[in-house]
């Protein structure tokens, strides 16, 4: 008789999984504002090709950690980053980075779409003719619509390309600025809120746009929609008042979380 | 665990919750009811039982309402998820219990025309107060939110799979004794069976209970004793 012993089964269940490489990897990371701290000692690893959500309520830190990525907390004045912050085991904030360049690699999607008032065409290109990637208008043409089509905007705007791009409706324009984003090639993207501002239907398209994304790229996104994150993504992290409170896949976390404070925000008890 | 911000919320949870706990002692009445009715020829009884019944069906079809619901206007997560996934399936096991309970209520007059014997009738009613007193702890654990006694509990069903085996055994010794008996111990080898899987209803209601409370399953093996089943019942 064929006995199927317990673990057996779960094998045939669940085949081994490779586990992922680490892309980014926060250390100990610290974040003041001033006098004020908003991160205090985050450690989270970002995988390659997933999907990361970033959640927990306002204030909690997501939106500073996520900005640490690419540096943008550069940009605040009286703002001090400490700990560690690597891409591909290169430290971010190493005074020999250029952060433009870095900017290019870690790209970034904001909460209220945000595109040139210039044209449709332009905002694709305006990346990469600054960072030198085309050397012809033939190739600039193929990284546009490359760039339009992987934002699954081409054919909405196929024909009207020298159009303004803020003449687009909202779903569209987040669509343009996540083209953009991956027009200078990015490896990361980083995504705030970027449904916030959006229908249902333009955002279940660019929840459908965040999935194909993975295969190519490794996503992180904060979101306060906790329906959102269990959809798109693979990881999700839980941030409470600067601290990283748990971490973990997505499928347990939101069906059985660890930390009595995860269980109380998804479940929409806290105060 | 604390309230939620919505208030509605968490009435919407208790009602789904209150509506398991009402199935569930309706469901132990009914298998107490059905048993003495069948073992005293009990008519009126089985008659209950078998009205019972119906209110059994429609508080399942009110709790599957209240929960679908639930799940289209709060999108539940974590422990809320589990307990409104999992209150759907406990019911659905319920409302069997109450089918199987008013099946056995059904044969009380065709049993009650030939006496049961004695011996058989002690067999049988030591069997349905196992049964009974499963289906009662399983929905006082999951009232009292006691997972820590549900891995016991479900074991225990073993016990009653061994008495199950036991009157099999006894019923065709009984029906190969005098063939006048065939009838009434067909019926109480349904009666028995009937009572065996109400016991594996409980396992079910118990491994969902555990997972509302704990997050975790127990273990998917469990010790299964059923001799009746093909070589010995040729043998």
């Amino acid at each position: 008789m064929n006995m199927l012993t317990e673990a057996s089964i779960e094998q045939k269940l669940s085949p081994m999984k490779n586990e992922p490489r680490i892309k980014m990897r926060g250390d100990k990371v610290t974040v003041h504002y001033g006098e004020k701290q908003a991160l205090f000692g985050v450690d989270l690893q970002i995988p390659e090709h997933q999907v990361t959500a970033l959640i927990g309520p306002s204030g909690c830190g997501k939106s500073t950690f996520l900005r640490c990525l690419n540096r943008m907390n550069d940009t605040i004045d009286g703002c001090r980053v400490g700990g560690k912050v690597t891409l591909d085991q290169e430290d971010v904030y190493d005074p020999k980075i250029d952060v433009v360049e870095l900017r290019a690699r870690v790209g970034m999607v904001f909460q209220k779409p945000n595109p040139f008032p210039k044209s449709i065409y332009e905002n694709i290109a305006y990346g990469p003719r600054i960072h030198g990637l085309t050397k012809s208008k033939a190739e600039m043409d193929e990284v546009v619509e490359k760039s339009l089509r992987k934002a699954a905007i081409w054919d909405e705007v196929k024909d009207r390309l020298s159009e303004s791009g803020t003449g687009l409706s909202g779903g569209q324009q987040q669509r343009l600025c996540i083209a953009r984003a991956i027009a200078v090639s990015p490896e990361v993207i980083l995504m705030d809120e970027p449904c916030s501002a959006l229908d249902p239907i333009a955002t279940a398209k660019v929840e459908e746009l965040i999935d194909e994304l993975r295969q190519n790229y490794t996503i992180v996104i904060v979101t306060h929609s906790m329906q959102q994150a269990a959809r798109v993504s693979q990881r999700t992290a839980m941030f409470h008042i600067g601290y990283l409170v748990e971490e973990g896949p997505t499928d347990k976390m939101f069906t059985n979380p660890d930390d009595k404070r995860t269980q109380d925000y998804i479940t929409g008890r806290f105060g | 665990m604390g309230e939620h911000t919505v208030a509605s919320f968490d009435e919407e949870l208790g009602s789904i919750d209150q509506l398991i706990r009402d199935m569930g002692a309706l469901s132990a009445t009914m298998v107490a009811d059905a048993t003495r009715a069948l073992l005293s020829s009990d008519n009126p009884l089985a008659q209950r039982v078998i009205s019972d019944d119906a209110i059994m069906d429609a508080k399942q079809r009110e709790l599957d309402e209240q929960a679908i619901t639930l799940i289209a206007r709060r999108q539940p997560m974590a422990q809320d998820l589990r307990a409104v996934v999992s209150a759907i399936r406990m019911a659905s096991d319920l409302e069997r219990i109450g089918d199987l309970a008013k099946n056995i209520a059904k044969r009380v007059g065709a049993v009650g025309q030939s006496a049961t014997p004695k011996p058989l009738a002690h067999s049988i009613d030591s069997m349905a107060s196992l049964v009974h007193d499963q289906v009662k702890n399983v929905v006082a654990f999951y009232a009292e939110r006691r997972s820590e006694e549900l891995p016991a509990l479900r074991a225990d069903d073993e016990k009653i799979d061994i008495k199950y085996t036991a009157i099999f055994r006894e019923l065709l010794t009984y029906m190969m004794e005098d063939p006048r008996n065939i009838t009434a111990c067909t019926h109480l080898l349904f009666c028995a069976k009937n009572l065996e899987r109400i016991g594996d209803h409980v396992t079910n209601i118990a491994e969902n209970a555990y997972y509302v409370m704990t997050g975790r399953q127990l273990p998917m093996s469990r010790p299964r004793v059923d001799e009746t089943a093909v070589s010995d019942a040729a043998g």
